[in-house]
């Protein structure tokens, strides 16, 4: 194939994974480096750079967004963001260290866990009304637009989010994905914190998150610019055209379609990861 | 009062993010058009893991292939202004949370900062 043919080819399936990533909510992150790998016989590593830069620009785009809706709570995004960072550190240091058999299985893992919570669409949790003093001692609490008005929230069980987001962290550091699935289960199960405010939230930290490994990446080598360059600019594209479908059609179909891709991708890269392809 | 100043953190955040990731993607477009004007023939072997150059692996590999309007360079620069984007945005909510004098979240906005430049600096 030649360099052109290759180009576009990779640049028409980025700008799929980013259309039905922002449409569903699950990211076009998730999908791109088992598409690189099983589709385009790309070597992994190189597959984890291309993804993290596409995740560093869609998030960074679609967090504009957001934080001037006042939807994200900053101050919660940056505390979290301490464990984020860190965890991604050891995540990028790991990439070196597991072997990419073992990152194809754990990624497997990781694609069918989103899938399944995507499935299991979350609810506000039910939050108890005494309030958390170490959350009031850190100022983790803000308020967000309900119906015209605004409404209060405090965050609990601080330090149990804190560590699952360092779990997000070196799985976003270790698999070149924004891992939101998990961040929002920090913030939404731990928490307790409004849908809305946990989703752009995480959105808004996944950027610092995926900067944090991006240095280590592109001082070993994965980050490839011809690689990258088709990948990032399809992802950045097509999730912006569906972050503006989004608002005017009913997605139940796609997210079901889309579901059952990334179940059959993360089957697939555990299988591979299992046979030792990877 | 403060809640208005905050209100300007955030808008001053979302800008800066808007206008870097475009900056940015422009600027990786530019160099990918480059890129297939300058290459011809079949694409690069992507099948294999090998230690690339310091060309496509430092700051300063990268910003001289980029001034001498090599098409991986400017394609690395572009990726560079991306990576620096959420960096930026972190120096904001440090700046952004000293005028509000807000000291604790100064403090973390630092460390956040400080894990940040030690991922660039950390080699492997």
């Amino acid at each position: 194939m030649n360099v052109l043919d290759f180009s576009l080819a990779l640049f028409a399936t980025s700008l799929l994974a980013g259309f039905l990533g922002a449409m569903t909510g699950l990211g076009g992150g998730v999908v791109i480096v088992p598409a690189l790998c099983l589709l385009f016989k790309v070597d992994l590593h190189y597959a984890l750079g291309a993804s993290l830069v596409s995740v560093i620009a869609t998030s960074s785009g679609a967090a504009a967004a957001y934080v001037r809706e006042g939807f994200s709570n900053i101050r919660i995004g940056m505390f979290l963001e301490v464990a984020t960072t860190l965890g991604a550190l050891l995540g990028a240091y790991l990439t070196a260290k597991v072997s990419g058999n073992w990152i194809g299985v754990i990624f497997g893992l990781v694609l069918l866990y989103s899938a399944w919570m995507s499935v299991h669409k979350l609810d506000d949790q039910p939050r108890s009304s005494k309030a958390d003093a170490l959350a009031l001692r850190l100022n983790l609490r803000g308020s967000y637009p309900v119906n015209g008005g605004r409404e209060e929230y405090v965050a609990e069980h601080v330090p149990a989010a804190f560590g699952i987001m360092f779990g997000a962290g070196t799985l976003s550091g270790l698999l070149g994905i924004g891992s939101g699935a998990v961040k929002v289960l920090a913030m939404d199960s731990a928490m307790k914190l409004p849908f809305k405010v946990s989703t752009t939230t995480s959105n808004f930290m996944i950027g610092v998150t995926a900067a944090a490994s991006a240095g280590i990446y592109l001082s070993r080598g994965y980050i490839l610019p011809s690689l990258s360059m088709p990948v990032m600019l399809g992802v950045l594209v097509g999730s912006l055209v569906g972050a503006r479908v989004l608002a005017h059609t009913q997605v139940k179909t796609i997210r079901v379609a889309f579901v059952v891709v990334i179940v059959a991708l993360g089957v697939e890269m555990i299988y591979n990861g299992i046979t030792g392809r990877l | 009062m403060a809640q208005d100043r905050e209100h300007g953190l955030e808008q001053a955040m979302g800008r800066m993010l808007q206008i870097g990731v475009t900056v940015a993607a422009l600027v990786v477009l530019a160099g990918g058009i480059l890129y297939l004007l300058q290459s011809g023939g079949s694409k690069p072997d992507y099948g294999h893991f090998v230690s690339a150059s310091p060309a496509v692996t430092t700051v300063s590999g990268i910003v001289s292939g980029a001034m001498h309007m090599d098409a991986r360079g400017v394609i690395g620069f572009g990726i560079l202004l991306l990576i620096a984007t959420p960096i930026c945005r972190v120096i904001f909510g440090v700046v952004g949370f000293a005028m509000l004098r807000d000291r604790l979240y100064t403090a973390v906005s630092a460390a956040v900062l400080i894990i940040l430049l030690y991922s660039f600096v950390a080699r492997r």
